[in-house]
């Protein structure tokens, strides 16, 4: 038994320090049960680990989390501090109450992130043994991991590219297995459409927080007419102000659990199948090396010479793709239903939200209006 | 037009309310809808009747002195005046059916020559002081002479006032000490019999022509004088009286107490005189369907600008005005013209220019926009310039709203004309770049200048506070219309993302391989879909329903202040007609006291012939200090009416706007709930 999760995450100017908590049956942990302290780089740092460790090759590797991104929010919240002067004492407040909440947001939403991507380490069959995840769970020291310098950059830069056109080359390569066949045009497919979705959903909420901002500063601003005196017309506008103070919460709650059960969703399932393109391209490199090596044990036969060196290689890269098919193609129907399931959970999770978010505004829109006729 | 209905009614004061109440039971068709607008306008008749009669005691003999004799007459004539009319429109009230004109005449006869046996007691009893009235005018009239129809004219706007507004029982009563303390008193009094008289003789179908007909020498004497002495000033004022009459009467005649009437028709003869006054061909028509409603007299107007516009380059926008109305003052219940964008320019400045200087507040309309004309000229299937369309559309209806829910501008023959007529003379002057465009916008600096200069230093608190208030409420309404603007815009872009979104949706529930989450998947695309479109019909709400409701705010609220630049318009405005007339006021003073100066100097100096001459000039600058104050009192007057209105108007129609705007944001909140409601099962149904 492994259980990971953050029990708590601390922000320290430019970095954010995860506590990892670890509840484990396993005999090769010291303890049931250990907490650690770790950084953004070092999840990274495992991650890399298993992308470079050749073993995992059949596997789909877990993305990495993003980068935490504090630096928009940040500058706002500065942004505030330079313009107390212009606003009123109410206005700041307000809006700062309003960027702190989004800072909270950020945070939580990079934690989860994190957590997501332990949960999924440790649920995996063969990566929960992974010697260098249980040194990142258990070793309570800083694991001392720096991040890359700008010559590892620059390679891992040149690696990418290389990579890249060296899948455009093995891309072109017939599948002799139909069902990796189909997952390749699949998976190229579905990679574009979430990323585009991703994209868009993004854009989508970011506009509906926008218009919750304007109408959050539409309340405020019936909120000073009203108070200008006591008539007829100031009381109404009071009302109307508290009603749009309480749909602007709601509209930024919605577009809150929009960004958290779609956009995380999508965002989630572009970086796992971009983990399952690199798997289904690390498959076609391997078969395309089976070829080659088949075609140099051809070519050895012929001339009779290297023929056991290349029977060796041959036989190495048969095993190695085949190994990689066969773990490949339960990780990859492993894959489906994982994503189904997120899909089902999180789809059916925002339509209740929604529902929610939106019969809590029918109601209080029915309570206002019902009090504003009955002034009228 | 329910404007009545808002007014708070005064204490009811004594006897007239009860011949009024009378007048109810006797009269029991009624509907609860007018009960309140009843209400207001019995207390128009009632503040009126408790002001005279208790100014009889008092307040006249400081004014008058010793004419309070005389005086004592004539207030029982503007009494009985008020009554007359009362009477008079009680018959037309109960003449329900296109009124034959014999059964008019017939009723209105009777109470007239009649005292006693007429079937309905009111009726006599009114019809009592109105035969005093009659027989007392003439008389009165031939002996005062032809005053200046500056006073006259004033007086007649009190009066009208009175009735016009109840609100402000203060107010009211003040200048109507005044009324009743002009020795020119009975000089309007008779003006309005004269109205009568004329009335007649053009058509014989009116009612109150029995009344006049009595008088028929009165009637020839004074006819001419009046025709001289009716200002255009005259007119309106008239017409801020016959507001009552069409925007409430209306209603009385259909559903309502006949004794709301009594006070509401009052003024009718009134716009009759002033408009006859004035050689207006339609004001014979309007006078006589005034007296004669139909059946179906609903009185509001109802109207519908509907947009088509020409072909080429050369193109301009032309709006289809449509108007629907019962008021019996127009020749059609329907009828449909064609008006450009200048002519609704031409409109308000024909009626800024009339009205504006009296402090009324005149409409403004949406401002020129020459970047959005082009526009659209341009780029035709531009959402944008369908957007400017729709906007300027919209605008354009509310301005035409407002002047026909003003009473005395929709009084205005300029407006009926705009209305009804099919031709209207090309309005020059608004022209962008037009001579007299050029003209007007020096004059306008000028203006500006000279007002920046003039340091008024205000005695009223209640125009200081208003005016604070006012800027004030400027300012926060153009915050808070930049703000909705950029909720328009968002709302926009929200929409337009989640129109992308949902293809994007749709394309991945089509690569998606899993059946089940493919169809959740261009469901939730669909879902999406149907959301941009309630996004869009948001923003569209957002736009027409509240930010164009703050933009017309703002317009109005410039009304106030035109010198100050804005974005929106540049117009005359009522705070600062207010400020010119006291300008006017102080100057004339300090001429006053120049000359008054000079006679001392001239005194001293010992010489007669020229001190004979001083004499004179102070006499003269006497009366135009007088006629100043006057006019700045009732300027004051005025425009502190036009504010209140302004407020209550602005308060109904923004607590209208707002709730439609909130059913509409209900509405899509309900259309959201059902379309997730039908998408949860499919988002469970995934497998």
């Amino acid at each position: 038994m492994l259980q990971v999760d953050i029990s708590d995450a601390l922000s320290e100017r430019d970095k954010v320090k995860f506590t990892v908590h670890t509840k484990s049956t396993l005999p090769n942990f010291k303890q049931n049960e250990f907490s650690v302290v770790r950084q953004h780089e070092e999840f990274i740092w495992l991650h890399d680990s298993f992308v470079e460790n050749e073993e995992y090759a059949g596997y789909i590797i877990p993305p990495a989390p993003p980068r935490p991104d504090f630096d928009a929010s940040r500058e706002k919240l500065q942004k505030l501090g330079e313009g107390e002067g212009s606003m009123t004492k109410e206005e700041f407040t307000k809006m700062k109450q309003e960027l702190e909440a989004e800072y909270l947001a950020i945070f939580k939403k990079t934690v989860a992130m994190h957590e997501v991507f332990l949960c999924r380490v440790a649920a995996h069959p063969v990566l929960r043994k992974d010697l260098n995840f249980h040194v990142f769970l258990e070793y309570n020291q800083d694991l001392s991991v720096r991040g890359k310098n700008k010559k590892e950059k620059l390679e891992d830069f040149f690696k990418n590219v290389v990579k890249s056109a060296d899948g455009v080359l093995v891309a072109g390569v017939k599948d002799v297995d139909d069902f990796f066949e189909h997952e390749k045009t699949f998976l190229l497919e579905y990679h574009n459409r979430v990323k585009d979705a991703s994209a868009k959903s993004d854009r989508m909420i970011r506009s509906h927080k926008n218009a919750a901002d304007d109408i959050n500063r539409i309340a405020s601003s019936l909120y000073t007419l009203g108070t200008q005196d006591s008539t007829d017309l100031c009381k109404f506008f009071l009302k109307v102000s508290e009603l749009f103070e309480k749909t602007r919460k709601i509209e930024a709650r919605i577009a809150a659990d929009e960004d958290l059960k779609l956009a995380d969703l999508l965002k989630y399932y572009l970086r796992e199948s971009q983990a399952a393109k690199d798997l289904l391209y690390r498959r076609s490199r391997a078969l395309v090396d089976y070829e080659n090596a088949n075609k140099a044990l051809d070519k050895a036969r012929a001339k009779n010479r290297d023929v056991l060196q290349a029977e060796t290689s041959q036989q190495l890269c048969c095993h190695k793709f085949e190994k990689i098919s066969e773990s490949a193609k339960q990780e990859l129907i492993d894959f489906k239903t994982r994503r189904v399931a997120a899909f089902r959970k999180n789809l059916v999770e925002l339509a209740e939200l929604e529902l929610k978010h939106a019969k809590g505004n029918l109601q209080l829109l029915q309570g206002c209006l019902g009090i504003l006729k009955g002034n009228t | 037009m329910a404007t009545s209905s808002e007014r708070s009614p005064p204490p009811f004061p004594d006897s007239e309310d009860q011949d009024v109440l009378d007048a109810e039971e006797v009269r029991g068709r009624d509907s609860d809808e007018d009960e309140d607008l009843f209400g207001s306008t019995v207390c128009t008749g009632g503040v009126d009747l408790a002001v005279s009669a208790a100014t009889k005691s008092d307040d006249f003999v400081d004014i008058l002195g010793s004419e309070t004799g005389a005086q004592r007459g004539e207030v029982v004539k503007a009494d009985v005046t008020v009554e007359a009319t009362i009477d008079r429109s009680e018959v037309t009230a109960g003449v329900t059916d296109p009124l034959s004109q014999q059964e008019a005449k017939q009723t209105s006869t009777t109470p007239v020559i009649d005292l006693s046996g007429d079937s309905q007691p009111v009726t006599s009893k009114i019809a009592d002081p109105l035969v005093d009235l009659f027989s007392d005018a003439p008389p009165a009239a031939e002996a005062k002479k032809p005053s200046s129809a500056n006073i006259d004219l004033f007086d007649d706007e009190e009066g009208s006032d009175i009735f016009a507004e109840p609100l402000q029982t203060k107010p009211a009563k003040q200048p109507q000490k005044s009324l009743f303390g002009e020795p020119d008193e009975d000089k309007s009094v008779t003006t309005k019999v004269t109205a009568g008289g004329p009335l007649q003789d053009s058509k014989p179908a009116d009612i109150f022509s029995q009344a006049a007909a009595s008088t028929p020498s009165v009637t020839s004497t004074v006819n001419p004088k009046t025709n001289g002495v009716h200002s255009e000033e005259d007119g309106d004022i008239f017409a801020e009286a016959t507001v009552e009459l069409s925007l409430d009467s209306p209603r009385n005649e259909r559903k309502k107490e006949a004794t709301a009437k009594p006070s509401a028709p009052a003024p009718t003869s009134l716009p009759a005189a002033a408009s006859l006054a004035k050689p207006q061909p339609p004001a014979l028509e309007e006078v006589s369907s005034d007296l004669n409603p139909d059946k179906d007299f609903r009185g509001h107007l109802m109207m519908y600008v509907l947009f088509f516009s020409g072909d080429g380059m050369n193109a301009y926008m032309a709006y289809k005005v449509s108007t629907q109305t019962t008021l019996p003052m127009f020749r059609n219940k329907t009828f449909t013209v064609r008006r450009r964008f200048s002519d609704f320019l031409g409109l308000y400045e024909k009626l800024s220019e009339k009205h504006g200087p009296n402090g009324f507040i005149v409409p403004p309309p949406p401002e020129k926009s020459l970047l959005g004309m082009t526009k659209v000229k341009v780029g035709k299937e531009d959402s944008s310039s369908t957007d400017f369309v729709e906007r300027r559309r919209g605008a354009l209806e509310r301005y035409l709203q407002r002047v026909v829910n003003h009473p005395s501008l929709l009084q205005d023959p300029d407006v009926r004309e705009f209305l009804e007529r099919e031709e209207l003379p090309r309005a020059v002057s608004t022209q962008a770049l037009s001579g007299a465009g050029f003209l007007k916008m020096i004059n306008k600096a000028t203006d500006a200048v000279s007002k920046m200069t003039i340091k008024m230093n205000e005695s009223d608190v209640w125009f200081e506070e208003k005016l604070q208030e006012v800027e004030s409420a400027d300012q926060q309404f153009r915050k808070l219309h930049a703000l909705v603007e950029s909720l328009v815009v968002h709302r926009k872009e929200l929409s337009l993302n989640t129109a992308s979104f949902a293809k994007s949706a749709a394309m991945l529930g089509s690569a998606e391989d899993n059946t089940a989450l493919s169809r959740a998947l261009s469901q939730l695309a669909e879902v999406e879909d149907k959301m941009e479109q309630l996004h869009q019909e948001q923003a569209a709400s957002d736009t027409f329903t509240f930010a164009e409701m703050i933009a017309d705010y703002i317009r109005l609220l410039v009304g106030f202040f035109p010198h100050r630049k804005c974005e929106f318009c540049d117009l005359q405005g009522s705070f600062d007609h207010r400020m010119k007339a006291w300008q006017r006021w102080q100057d004339a003073q300090s001429m006053l006291q120049k000359k008054r100066e000079t006679e001392a100097k001239l005194l001293w100096a010992n010489k007669p012939d020229k001190l004979q001459l001083a004499k004179e000039e102070i006499a003269e600058w006497e009366a135009k200090v007088t006629q100043y104050e006057r006019d700045f009192e009732r300027v004051s007057a005025t425009v502190r009416k036009e504010v209140i209105r302004f407020e209550r108007e602005k308060t109904k129609n923004c607590k209208r706007q707002v709730i439609t705007y909130l059913e509409c944001l209900l509405q899509s909140q309900q259309q959201l709930i059902k379309y997730w409601e039908a998408f949860l099962p499919e988002a469970k149904a995934i497998a």
